[in-house]
């Protein structure tokens, strides 16, 4: 990875990303985190700041097809991988299978812990099309919602699973 | 659901559902705007302390930083919710009162040197004893957190109704038990943030805020601003169960960084700054005093309370008396007394959560009541069925109860949960426990003393009337009254949900509501939006009558189609003769608004608790306890609703799961605690226990049928009433399954653990439990 030094001495890094399938060069500092680059940088603020410690998942976000928190993920560490976030879930006017549920199944009430959520399950059924109620809530254990007690989210997830 | 109506009474899909799934909803935090700085808060690290000086010198050479501020930058007035109790300032002047307290504030161009700069800032604090405790801060010598507060009493209140210790002398049996609750808090997803932008004397905060009307009412108080010249505008907001009520502080020191850079300025907190700002759940001792006849009919009830306020009034004096106010209203008796002290503590202040005061109380009340029918040897679900409150009744608080379907939901739920097959027959290990509930509709009363209206909406049908758009003060937080606004607007014009468009919750654009709290929208805000979408037909009849040829009484419109209720084949669309007016006449407008009758009694604190209408619910739980370990494990819930006409029966369960979901973290895991030194130890969110997905049992959310005459389409709250019976159906039903009673919140596992240990060792005669709970207070 390329740096320069700035004149008080700190390095920056040249990162190329991919993200939702466009090519990104981008300039970042040894300890700028990936949620950060997504959402200043690249105005990406679908992604969510919620905790900050990895606690929450509202910055759930793919690397490499594996959901992570970007506010763990270091943007130095991503360099020369591709990320899907939020934005990237639909790419035309027609909505993604799990979009859909979730509008449809009143799964979304405030919508901050939403792109996360919906990020989360598309990892899940990415590797396993037929999970089970099980399966889902712990796919989604690891992204807090405060306002649909999980409910609708898990019959959203499901749903989308059909055909 | 109902077919007398088209629109409302069916699950349409949210307004926002498709911006919020894709991304593209932007909160206050992910704005932007050219040349904005960052701005952070300085805060206490003691929870009591004189300041003797702040030396900002060096934050503000720091390069980056635009702005460093104090209490000498910013006006000295205090705030809070009401003119006795104004206690709090923008940033304090000679002590702070908890850990988290403000201090000062920064502006630079990035976060980075913000948080470098607050590292510069040089405060020299004077330590000074503290007091954690309420029933502490009350006693004689204890520190003084408010000069002008003795004993550290914030409210004390004392309401006695009929006779209660006559009813308690007449009693065949009376009882007294003791509560303890904890503090927890709101924790929405989303953290605090403003963004204020002051330019030439105008004042424009973007605000992730339930109220934009009270942020504007107390922003332009504090710096002298004409109403007008203040707009506060919603963005889409991640939640706020109470915590984004009241101003947070960001939108005082932003707007004030803001002035003085002449660049708009975002502030936010980070989620430990957001628990130590708080604005939760109070903790309440709860003695509560029941005398019943011999069949468990309650005749008399004395609450008597103390609450852990923290530092300031915040919301409080409200909580304060929900706190007692609330328990009147789902069983009939005489005889009520309700003693309450707010205390001062060196705590972050308390304020409004989900169901306001009342949930402690309720969980105090409805673990009492089991105790009361085992004492009586009545099942607890029957007690309730011969206490449960009828409709068209007073409370003796003299809340007037219109509808209410109490005993059907308590009765549904019975039949639901199989309670009569179950309740004694289960196996070793397994309970089943009820409690019931009762909300506002809305306060009686606005938030500050003014005689404007509750709520006021007005609707402007497009130009060639393919769309119209409502405009309201109400305040979606998630919780979908946009989305039932739209369905009642819709419904009252005549008109389609999908045409519909709506600016919400912007001062300047959209009149007057008081947002969301107190679960008023539906009701409140409803009332306005049918009154305006009423005058948009009314006109729209009168020019369709122009246009047809018929007197205007004999037409009507529905689902965008004007007709003749006679003679069908003559019709129009709702779109060509909203054209027609618009080209005769001008913009087609409608207006509304709303103020509730006069209601309640005169007495001190008489309208806190008033409401036009009164939610009911019963909740059932069934739980397995691991006899070992004290862990609940929860298998099912039950909760059946009175809410009136339901608008959207999708998102009123949304409610009814979260409000669960809520209830069901405070009653096992959530508590907020502090160390010895009033500093938070689980501010985040992976200490301060919420649910996760594993965590939630099985919900069945039913309802019964109801109808509210004094509220459009008979509707009712729902949105808070779902989290108030919860923690004491947990209680009732661990108590079923061991025997044991856990007397303070949350019913942990610990503490399930402990109360089965210390009563095998009663039962093996080693060890008295009376007096454990009386240590601890």
């Amino acid at each position: 990875m390329e740096a320069l030094t700035d004149q008080d001495g700190i390095k920056r890094y040249l990162v190329n990303i991919n993200v939702n399938g466009d090519p990104y060069t981008v300039i970042v500092k040894a300890n700028t985190l990936l949620v950060n680059l997504l959402r200043d940088q690249l105005d990406l603020t679908g992604t969510k700041k919620g905790c900050e410690l990895g606690d929450c998942g509202s910055c759930t976000v793919l690397l490499d097809g594996k959901p992570v928190n970007s506010c763990t993920v270091l943007a130095v560490e991503a360099d020369g991988r591709g990320i899907t976030t939020i934005e990237g879930v639909a790419r035309s006017e027609k909505l993604d299978k799990i979009q859909e549920s979730f509008v449809n199944n009143a799964a979304v009430q405030c919508g901050y812990c939403t792109p996360g959520m919906i990020l989360s399950a598309k990892a899940l059924l990415a590797r396993n099309p037929k999970p089970t109620e099980q399966e889902v809530r712990e796919a989604i254990s690891g992204n807090l919602c405060r306002c649909t007690g999980y409910v609708n989210i898990v019959k959203a997830v499901l749903e989308a699973t059909g055909d | 659901m109902n077919e007398n109506y088209s629109v409302i009474g069916k699950s349409v899909p949210k307004m926002d559902g498709r911006v919020k799934v894709t991304g593209q909803a932007k909160y206050t935090g992910d704005l932007k705007f050219p040349n904005m700085l960052v701005g952070k808060i300085l805060t206490s690290p003691h929870a009591h302390a004189r300041i003797i000086s702040i030396d900002t010198s060096k934050a503000e050479k720091l390069p980056g930083v635009k702005a460093v501020i104090t209490h000498r930058d910013v006006p000295s007035l205090k705030y809070g919710i009401s003119p006795a109790r104004w206690d709090e300032n923008i940033f304090c002047i000679d002590k702070v009162r908890f850990v988290g307290d403000k201090v000062a504030a920064v502006a630079a161009l990035d976060e980075e040197t913000v948080y470098r700069a607050l590292k510069l800032i040089r405060v020299e604090y004077e330590v000074l004893p503290a007091v954690f405790d309420p029933v502490e801060a009350i006693r004689e010598g204890a520190p003084r957190i408010h000069d002008e507060y003795p004993m550290n009493i914030n409210t004390e209140i004392h309401q006695n109704f009929g006779d209660v210790e006559k009813a308690f002398a007449e009693a065949h049996h009376v009882r007294t038990d003791l509560f303890m609750g904890q503090r927890t808090y709101q924790c929405p997803i989303e953290p605090h943030s403003a963004i204020s932008i002051w330019e030439g004397g105008k004042l424009t905060v973007y605000s992730s805020t339930q109220s934009p009307h009270y942020h504007q009412y107390y922003i332009a108080r504090e710096f002298g601003l004409k109403m007008g010249d203040v707009r506060v505008i919603k963005t889409f907001v991640g939640g706020g169960f109470g915590g984004k009520l009241e101003p947070t502080g960001l939108e005082f020191a932003g707007a004030a960084l803001s002035r003085i850079t002449g660049r708009p300025v975002k502030m936010f907190y980070d989620r430990h700054e957001m628990f130590a700002h708080n604005r939760g759940r109070h903790r309440q001792i709860m003695e509560v005093t029941t005398g019943v006849d011999k069949n468990g009919k309650i005749l008399g009830l004395h609450a008597n309370f103390i609450m852990d306020g923290g530092a300031y009034t915040s919301l409080g004096i409200a909580s304060a008396y929900y706190a007692g106010a609330m328990l009147t209203l789902t069983y009939d008796f005489e005889n009520y007394k309700f003693d309450m002290i707010r205390a001062y503590t060196n705590l972050p202040a308390c304020g409004a959560q989900r169901g306001h005061g009342a949930p402690q109380p309720r969980y105090a009340l409805e673990a009492h009541l089991d105790m009361v029918a085992r004492d009586l040897g009545i099942d607890p679900l029957e007690l309730r069925l011969r206490n449960a409150r009828q409709p068209n009744t007073i409370t003796p608080n003299e809340f007037k109860v219109n509808s209410c379907e109490l005993t059907a939901c308590i009765e549904k739920a019975r039949e639901l949960s199989g309670w009569k097959q179950k309740k004694g027959n289960l196996p070793s290990g397994r309970g089943i426990g009820l409690a019931v509930g009762s909300f506002v509709s809305g306060a009686g009363y606005p938030i500050y003393r003014t005689n404007l209206p509750q709520a006021a909406a007005i609707i402007k049908v497009h130009e060639d009337g393919s769309a119209a758009t409502l405009y309201t003060g109400a305040t979606d937080i998630g919780q979908g009254s946009d989305t039932v606004l739209c369905q009642m607007a819709a419904e009252a014009m005549g008109y389609f949900y999908e045409n519909m468009k709506i600016v919400s919750a912007d001062t300047e654009t959209t009149p007057h509501d008081f947002g969301a709290y107190a679960s008023r929208q539906t009701l409140m805000s409803g009332s306005a939006v049918k009154q305006a979408g009423e005058e948009v037909k009314q006109q729209l009849l009168e020019m369709a009558g122009e246009m047809m040829e018929l007197p205007p009484g004999e037409l009507d419109c529905r689902e965008g189609i004007v007709f003749s209720k006679y003679s069908p084949e003559a019709t129009r669309t709702f779109a060509e003769v909203a054209r027609e007016f618009f080209v005769q006449k001008g913009p087609l407008v409608g207006r509304g608004s709303y103020t509730p009758p006069k209601l309640g009694g005169k007495f001190k604190g008489a309208p806190v608790g008033t409401s036009p209408a009164y939610s009911f619910a019963a909740q059932i739980s069934e739980v397995e306890i691991d006899g070992e370990t004290g862990q609940i494990d929860v298998k099912e819930v039950w909760d059946v609703h009175d809410c009136g006409m339901v608008i959207n029966p999708a998102l009123l369960r949304g409610q009814v799961h979260g409000a669960l979901f809520m209830g069901m973290g405070e009653s096992v895991w959530e508590e907020v605690v502090f160390d010895k030194n009033g500093r938070i130890l689980n501010g985040n969110l992976g200490e301060y226990r919420m649910p996760t997905a594993v965590d939630m049992p099985k919900i069945t959310s039913e309802l019964v049928e109801s109808y509210e005459p004094a509220a459009p389409w008979g509707v009712k709250e729902v949105g808070e009433g779902a989290t108030i019976p919860t923690m004491g159906c947990f209680s009732n039903a661990i108590y079923d399954a061991m025997g044991v009673r856990v007397y303070s919140l949350p019913l942990s596992y610990e503490k399930v653990w402990r109360a089965l240990k210390e009563k095998k060792e009663m039962e093996s005669g080693l060890k008295s439990a009376a007096g454990r709970i009386y240590d601890k207070c």
